[in-house]
């Protein structure tokens, strides 16, 4: 079993190397990003079956026992996140190689993005937090290229605003290390949750807050989210879905993993409360003042962050256990929809609300998928969105926190105002502009979008409705992720032990 | 040591405050060189962690060195991104501030037309940011254009 745990790194990893060597050939290229990441989500699937029975596994690298070595472990939690995200990661490239446009024939792209696979899957699987910077910058330096790969004037501003905020928190993030090494003496997660304990108080809440602004900068939660709505809007549409879907979640996965591994209970709950309050409300009040579909999704990003900070901040294994259950249903969620915003693009030649309309009668199969994922954003029964925002609401009612529970209930209604706003815009409404809107049945077939790029947004959306009614097994899943997450003995003992 | 690195933090932030994005990119250099030497600081020092070289107990701490290392490592690849990316800005813009953003710009004085009362003057303005807008967009369609073809 532990020999399956650095797959899902050094895949992708070997697969940009030969990607790049086969640059001459796209085919080749889109051969081996397929295989590989399908090679990656079956991998991330026999690790979740083995952790699910076995309980928390782990393996160093070269032999170096845990403290120093670099560990890579799998506990629950990283393998729901590892399953989900290598899901998304594969539909998602699908969709790019159907997508026609200058961004998939760049020779770059593929090897690009197997390098972003390749980060993400190692910020899940991480057991040390110097790895975890690293993996957190390989992600990013991919996704630094991905975004400005264009090379337009707008994507090289926004880009830019995006690379040095990230590269401003990167170096905050290498401080916390190193002022956590001068106070314990490791990076080792699990050695840290033990020697953390030690520490005076004031230094542990010092480290926790610290932490928390470094990945809150990377999740985008309230006051640090002003980079994402800003910058994500103006890549390709594939990379805003995967950037939907999966670099916030990476920065939400790392504030739990190191709220509750490293610093439980040490930062008061009122503020973690106020800060997911705030990013609920500013993030959905943001959403309704644009006027682009891919700006409103991006602001809706922001106010999903906040639900899941609420339910860690609950800090009870039913919260933590939402948070958990809120985050998968996210990333499948945000990049099905990040999708579906890209087909409207494709179908309308717009993302403006304002040029967009009447796309029900040109478009109707885009609108149907857009009308799902919508509805389970906004939390309608049967979707996933139900049941995640379900078990999430009733955590914070058995938890007795009225009046956050109160902001998540208006900011549900504004989030279903804001899809509203982009459902009537784009699909009901008469279209402002005669040219946007082709009658005639020869520029409808001209403008129907390629299989390619419909079949993986259909597969995600459908995943969010399969997620839905199976909610009871996955919800019971993220309950036991979540017992992990709130009781570490086990992992502890699994990474110091020296691997299981 | 700590004092160098206050130091390195203090010009840094100050740079990285500026609108030029050759200081931005010249301040997180220096941001990430104060990170780097308060992490070599963060271990113990000795004498050098030779094996063989003497009594272990009086090594230096080899982790933190290795660590930033590789911090070094990653801000160099990051800030040769960041060049190429100010240079591409300056192709573009032949400048080197930050641009605004003409959508937020947008949102902003719509909003502001509702909320004050809605005058000729106003919507002028709006029209005008909105005639901008489009000359902007267009022009780097043409650019776009120009490169595939080229």
């Amino acid at each position: 079993m532990r020999v399956l745990l650095p797959l899902p790194v050094v895949l992708p990893l070997i697969g940009a190397a030969l990607s790049i060597r086969a640059g001459r050939s796209r085919v080749i290229q889109r051969v081996i990003s397929l295989s590989v990441l399908t090679a990656v989500v079956g991998v991330a699937v026999a690790i979740l079956i083995a952790v699910d029975d076995d309980g928390v596994v782990s393996t160093q690298a070269g032999d170096w026992y845990a403290p120093v070595g670099i560990s890579l472990v799998a506990d629950r939690f990283s393998a729901i996140m590892l399953v989900t995200a290598s899901f998304v990661l594969l539909a998602v490239v699908v969709y790019a190689i159907g997508q026609p446009g200058a961004e998939r024939n760049h020779v770059g792209f593929q090897s690009v993005y197997l390098i972003l696979a390749a980060g993400v899957s190692a910020a899940f699987l991480t057991g040390d937090m110097f790895n975890l910077f690293v993996a957190i910058e390989m992600m990013l330096t991919a996704s630094y290229v991905l975004i400005t790969l264009g090379g337009r004037l707008d994507q090289v501003r926004s880009g830019m605003t995006y690379v040095v905020i990230s590269l401003a928190a990167s170096v905050l993030f290498l401080v916390a290390l190193a002022l956590t090494y001068a106070a314990t003496g490791t990076v080792n997660m699990a050695d840290l949750s033990v020697k953390i304990a030690e520490l005076p108080s004031g230094l542990r809440s010092g480290l926790a807050g610290l932490f928390l602004v470094v990945f809150g900068i990377k999740a985008g939660i309230f006051p640090l989210f002003f980079w994402l709505p800003d910058s994500y809007p103006t890549a390709p549409s594939p990379v805003t879905a995967i950037f939907a879907g999966l670099l916030t979640k990476v920065g939400v996965y790392a504030i739990i993993r190191t709220q509750t591994l490293l610093f439980p209970d040490v930062l008061p709950t009122w503020l973690v409360m106020v800060v997911a309050g705030t990013t609920m409300a500013v993030g959905v009040l943001g959403a309704i003042a644009q006027d682009d579909v891919k700006r409103i999704l991006s602001f809706l990003i922001i106010s999903s962050i906040g639900f899941m900070i609420m339910g860690m901040a609950l800090f009870t294994v039913a919260g933590i256990a939402a948070a958990v259950f809120y985050m998968v249903h996210q990333i499948v969620l945000k990049t099905g929809l990040f999708l579906a915003g890209g087909l409207i693009e494709h179908a309308g030649g717009s993302s403006r609300l304002s040029r967009l309309g009447g796309m029900v009668r040109t478009a109707p199969v885009v609108a149907v998928l857009f009308f799902v994922a919508a509805m389970s954003l906004a939390g309608m029964p049967p979707m996933l969105g139900f049941a995640a925002k379900f078990s999430l609401i009733d955590s914070t009612a058995v938890s007795r926190q009225w009046w956050i529970l109160g902001v998540a209930i208006v900011v549900s209604f504004l989030t279903l105002f804001s899809v509203a706003k982009i459902w009537i815009g784009v699909f009901w409404a008469a279209s402002d502009d005669e040219q946007a809107r082709p009658d005639d049945a020869v520029a409808l077939a001209a403008r129907n979008a390629p299989v390619m790029m419909l079949a993986p947004t259909a597969l995600v959306v459908a995943a969010t409705v399969v997620l839905g009614v199976m909610a009871g097994p996955v919800y019971d899943y993220c309950f036991r992720a979540a017992a992990d997450l709130i009781d570490p003995t086990h992992y502890v003992s699994v990474v110091l032990g020296g691997g299981g | 040591m700590a004092a160098l690195a206050a130091c390195l933090f203090a010009i840094g932030t100050y740079l990285l405050l500026q609108r030029k994005l050759s200081r931005i990119i010249v301040g997180l250099a220096l941001l990430s060189h104060g990170a780097n030497v308060l992490f070599v600081n963060s271990g113990r020092r000795g004498i050098p962690p030779l094996i063989g070289s003497g009594d272990p107990a009086d090594f230096a701490d080899p982790m933190p060195q290795a660590l930033v290392l590789t911090a070094i490592v990653i801000s160099f690849g990051t800030t040769a991104l960041l060049l190429a990316l100010a240079y591409r800005s300056w192709l573009l813009t032949s400048d080197d501030e930050v641009a605004d953003d003409v959508e937020d710009r947008m949102v902003g004085a719509r909003g502001f037309g509702d909320d004050v009362e809605v005058t000729d003057e106003t919507l002028l303005v709006d029209e005008a940011e909105m005639h901008e807008f489009e000359t902007h967009e267009f022009e780097t369609r043409e650019f776009e254009t120009r490169e595939l073809e080229s």
